[in-house]
């Protein structure tokens, strides 16, 4: 057992876990992106950074891929973790604002402008694809190609690959290839209807998409007013 | 194309099979074909069991590759901070003006591949232009025409010479 400090609360983690691993264990809340349970941990997205060590000496590293250490400090919730996080979400919509997941997480963590140059690139080279294919499809087909500002994804030669069997796995995990955000400003660069919308596009469900085709009766989507709007975190689940 | 999977093959035997020389091996591959014929490297990938895609990402990394055929002469012009104020753009649009290519394509008589680079490291000696390993440094406009008449006129030299 490893013994540290994570927002100041004595934690016990096991040997090789993660920050992250450790922080959820306890019900501490970091968001991710380009981290999955079911595949090695790559530390792309940046999302999930904590503030470890000590009075002035500290600094930022990505939670998902460092290891706990006896007697570490971190803090998951620091103004320096906040607004580098908020960084990386603007960086992030600047060269995909077309992503949902990444529109939400903009909402969600009150990211109101883009100060870059938007890009529409529509990949944000988390790597999720990538490391599905190879760890779970056994696929190996795509891949990192050039590198720099030319970076992209791609299969060998870019030309249809033989290793890949189309079972869709990587489009299927992909935060940015997936349906387009249906809000209203869902074509702006940055769209932030969810903060000023109720009910919110956050997990919305309306009649089409209700698996019930009757959205609202049996009462899994619905949630109190006041209680919605307590926190950032229960306007995911939407209301009518 | 029998003899190109040969080399390769020798090529991968030079360094015992061995997964961590990928680079090397690449190296040669470039060195013998002037670039990086896709069947070589679905044979490396083979032969070797990495994934192709592994050997792709590699090979796209590093400039010194090139999956695309180059041509006879690389011309590579430094763009990089010092040579770069000290005129490395307008050396790169006389060498575009005077071969006919953009930076990073191949002259259509397969004689010049022009490319740029950031930084070679002799900063002093800029704007430095490198062809075939040749360094020429402090560069104009001016030179550029003169520097590419060596290369030109070599190859109608070494074509006058196999005649006679
Ligand atoms: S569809 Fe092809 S590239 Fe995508 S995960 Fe499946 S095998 Fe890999
Ligand atoms: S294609 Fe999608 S999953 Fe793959 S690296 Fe880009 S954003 Fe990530
Ligand atoms: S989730 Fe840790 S860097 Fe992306
Ligand atoms: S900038 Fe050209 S050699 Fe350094």
């Amino acid at each position: 057992m490893i013994n540290l400090k994570i927002n100041n609360l004595d934690v016990k983690a096991e040997e090789g876990w993660t920050i992250l691993e450790t922080a959820k264990f306890y019900g501490l809340e970091i968001p991710t992106l380009c981290h999955n349970d079911g595949l090695s941990n790559y530390g792309a997205c940046r999302l999930c950074l904590v503030e470890i060590g000590e009075n002035e000496n500290t600094k930022l590293v990505s939670s998902c891929t460092y290891p706990v250490e006896e007697g570490l400090e971190v803090h998951t919730d620091t103004k320096r973790v906040i607004e580098a996080r908020r960084m990386m979400i603007e960086l992030m919509l600047s060269i995909a604002p077309n992503s949902k997941v990444i529109q939400d997480l903009a909402s969600k963590f009150g990211v109101t402008k883009v100060r870059f140059k938007v890009r529409n690139e529509e990949c944000i080279l988390c790597g999720l694809c990538v490391r599905m294919c190879k760890e779970q499809m056994d696929g190996k087909a795509i891949g990192f190609q050039n590198r720099g500002f030319k970076r992209k994804i791609s299969t060998p030669f870019d030309i249809r690959s033989e290793e890949c069997r189309l079972c869709g796995a990587c489009m299927y995990i992909c935060p940015a290839c997936q349906l387009k955000c249906q809000g209203p400003q869902a074509d702006t660069t940055i769209c932030n209807a969810c903060l000023t919308m109720d009910p919110t596009c956050l997990d919305f469900y309306d009649e089409l998409q209700c698996w019930m085709y009757d959205a609202g009766r049996c009462g899994t989507c619905i949630r109190e007013k006041s209680e919605k709007s307590d926190s950032n975190k229960q306007a995911k689940n939407a209301k009518y | 194309m029998n003899t190109d999977i040969q080399k390769v093959k020798s090529f991968i035997a030079k360094y015992h099979n061995q997964k961590k020389a990928l680079i090397s091996i690449l190296q040669d591959i470039q060195a013998e074909f002037n670039y990086l014929p896709q069947e070589a490297l679905k044979f490396t990938s083979d032969y070797l069991s990495i994934p192709l895609i592994d050997i792709v990402s590699v090979a796209t990394f590093y400039r010194s590759f090139s999956l695309k055929p180059r041509g006879k002469h690389l011309v590579t012009v430094c763009l990089g901070t010092a040579c770069h104020v000290r005129g490395g753009p307008k050396i790169l649009e006389e060498f575009e003006r005077h071969l006919n290519v953009q930076a990073g394509e191949t002259t259509k008589d397969n004689q010049f591949t022009l490319e740029t680079v950031a930084c070679l490291g002799c900063c002093a000696i800029g704007p430095v232009v490198v062809i075939d390993g040749n360094y020429y440094a402090q560069t104009t406009r001016r030179k550029v025409s003169l520097i590419l008449k060596d290369y030109t006129k070599k190859e109608k030299d070494n074509e006058g010479h196999k005649e006679n």
